[in-house]
């Protein structure tokens, strides 16, 4: 692999950009490897590319279904935030946002990340005392998070309506080293990096069976034929369900819509995500001006990757309160990922009943944020059998009710 | 929008007037029953690629809880049926089978 650098951008300008590489190779699938991935979006490919980097098993496929980077991981709103309530939470997902800090370095690949700041709004009396036990617990689990009052969230995003009619402002969970990257790039950058420790990313390539023999995986079935391997990771998000229906076992997940949305660009005017979790918004201005929306996700079960509509006006009627000057703004476009929801809204990084096979699924409506510390966690599971950033998120504390709960921590939006 | 004819009181419902509750005919299973049983009732859901039976409820019109077969895959819908079943009726399965000549209940 040819690095990046900005030599580079010169030697290749000098001869009419004749000498870029393909950033990853597209191979046939060998018969056997010693790790196959199944799902080549941000949260496979990272597992693939810890499992090479931290534990040094490259002989690993990663298979995906469509193209690599074309599912969650680009249809999300790109935000990395931690400041999660519960011990468990917060390890893997500041373990995630610290990988983020140096990712671009890492992988010689620029993700653009963007530490801007998260705020997320306190709109009534029970989010401000919720956040303010958030702020408490970040500050012991040593995530660096702030309460702030009105006047600062006015000083940091003055074109929030502080003293909106129904829900004024009392306060937000602001922290500072939160902010978005470029989603595509993540999955890129990982792609080119798994590539070039050589292991295999085989696109196109659906499973349509998982083989075992005596209570241990064996090997898939795919449309380009069968691969054997002694250790399965599955991280398909929405599709969950159904690998683990091939694989024997049931899933305590739904798979339903979420949406978001991003309107046509406009000059800078926030230069900070705000979530707005009473009200069901969240906003933040992407590179090209445009604002990205998000809200929340629909009720039912579906496979469609696209939503109900009036679930895109309770969230644009949401933030135009929140938000007056965007009113008159035209979208531009609106899309649907198909999330998969547990109970807790806590991840599922586990084992499973089938001796081999390791699932990596549940992360909801907010996967994005995780995909390195997931990635990191996972390959120590998947290699060594136990990891400390994923021992509470296993598939039995559901039997055990020892939940990771972030549904009553974090209400809504992930 | 998905539409859902309430079987309770005849109106064809959009989405705005219902809510959703979940995969139907789960069979339940409380004090006394085996750990197993009990995780796989309070947490194990078959969210399947395909034929899907749930529980909706016609919360902003009569009110009452019916069940309904969708197509996770398409969103068609299958039909609607009373929530005092235990299991989908034949004409349901007849329907779905018309559309999916390899579908069986699991």
């Amino acid at each position: 692999m040819r690095r990046y650098s900005a030599f580079a951008i010169v030697r290749e300008a000098a001869r009419h950009h004749l000498g870029w590489e393909r950033a990853w190779a597209s191979p046939s699938p060998k018969a056997r490897y010693d790790a196959v991935i199944v799902g080549a979006g941000g949260h496979g490919l990272a597992t693939a590319y810890y499992l090479g980097k931290n534990h040094g098993i490259t002989n690993v496929a990663v298979i995906e279904k469509g193209w690599l980077g074309g599912g969650n991981t680009g249809r999300n709103t790109t935000i990395i935030r931690s400041n999660y309530l519960q011990d468990p939470s917060a390890a893997i997902y500041e373990k995630s946002r610290s990988l983020y800090e140096t990712m671009s370095q890492d992988l010689n690949y620029n993700v653009m990340f963007s530490p801007r700041g998260v705020m997320m709004l306190a709109q009534t009396e029970h989010e401000l005392r919720g956040y303010r036990r958030t702020t408490h617990a970040n500050a012991l689990q040593g995530v660096a998070t702030e309460f702030i009052a009105p006047e600062r969230v006015r000083e940091l995003c003055p074109i929030i309506n502080i003293d909106g009619p129904r829900y004024p402002v009392l306060g937000a969970l602001w922290q500072p080293r939160g902010g978005t990257a470029r989603h595509d790039a993540v999955a890129w950058g990982y792609a080119r990096a798994c590539s070039a420790m050589g292991m295999d990313i085989i696109q196109q390539c659906e499973v349509t069976g998982v083989q075992s023999a005596n209570g241990k995986v064996t090997g898939v079935r795919t449309t380009k034929g069968d691969i054997a391997t002694p250790k399965l990771g599955i991280v398909v998000a929405g599709h969950s369900g159904v690998l683990a229906e091939m694989a024997g076992f049931r899933l305590p997940v739904e798979s339903v819509a979420l949406q978001a949305l991003v309107s046509e660009p406009i000059k800078p005017c926030m230069d900070v995500v705000v979530m707005a979790n009473t009200v069901h918004g969240y906003m933040s201005q992407s590179d090209k001006g445009e604002m990205v929306i998000g809200g929340g996700a629909d009720g039912y079960n579906n496979y469609t990757q696209r939503g109900s509509f009036h679930h895109i006006e309770e969230t644009v009627r949401a933030l135009i309160e929140t938000f007056p000057m965007i009113s008159r703004l035209k979208m531009l476009r609106q899309w649907g990922g198909i999330v998969d929801m547990t109970g807790d809204r806590s991840p599922i990084l586990s084992k499973t009943p089938l001796e081999g096979c390791f699932i990596n699924c549940g992360w909801g409506t907010g996967g994005f944020k995780a995909i390195p510390g997931s990635g990191w966690g996972f390959a120590e599971l998947m290699a060594k059998g136990h990891s400390p950033l994923t021992a509470a998120f296993g598939l039995e504390r559901f039997r055990e009710g020892r939940f990771v709960d972030e549904s009553v921590a974090a209400g809504v939006a992930h | 929008m998905l539409i859902l004819t309430c079987p309770n009181c005849g109106l064809a419902a959009d989405e705005t007037e219902l809510s959703p509750g979940g995969e139907a005919h789960l069979k339940r299973f409380g004090p006394g029953s085996e750990d197993a049983d009990f995780e796989g009732y309070l947490f194990h859901r078959a969210n399947p690629k395909g034929v899907h039976f749930e529980r909706w409820r016609h919360a902003y019109g009569c009110g009452k809880w019916f069940l309904a077969a969708r197509d996770t895959a398409t969103l068609e819908v299958f039909g609607t049926y009373p929530a005092q079943t235990t299991e989908p009726p034949a004409e349901i399965i007849t329907r779905i089978r018309a559309r999916h000549p390899d579908w069986s209940p699991t």
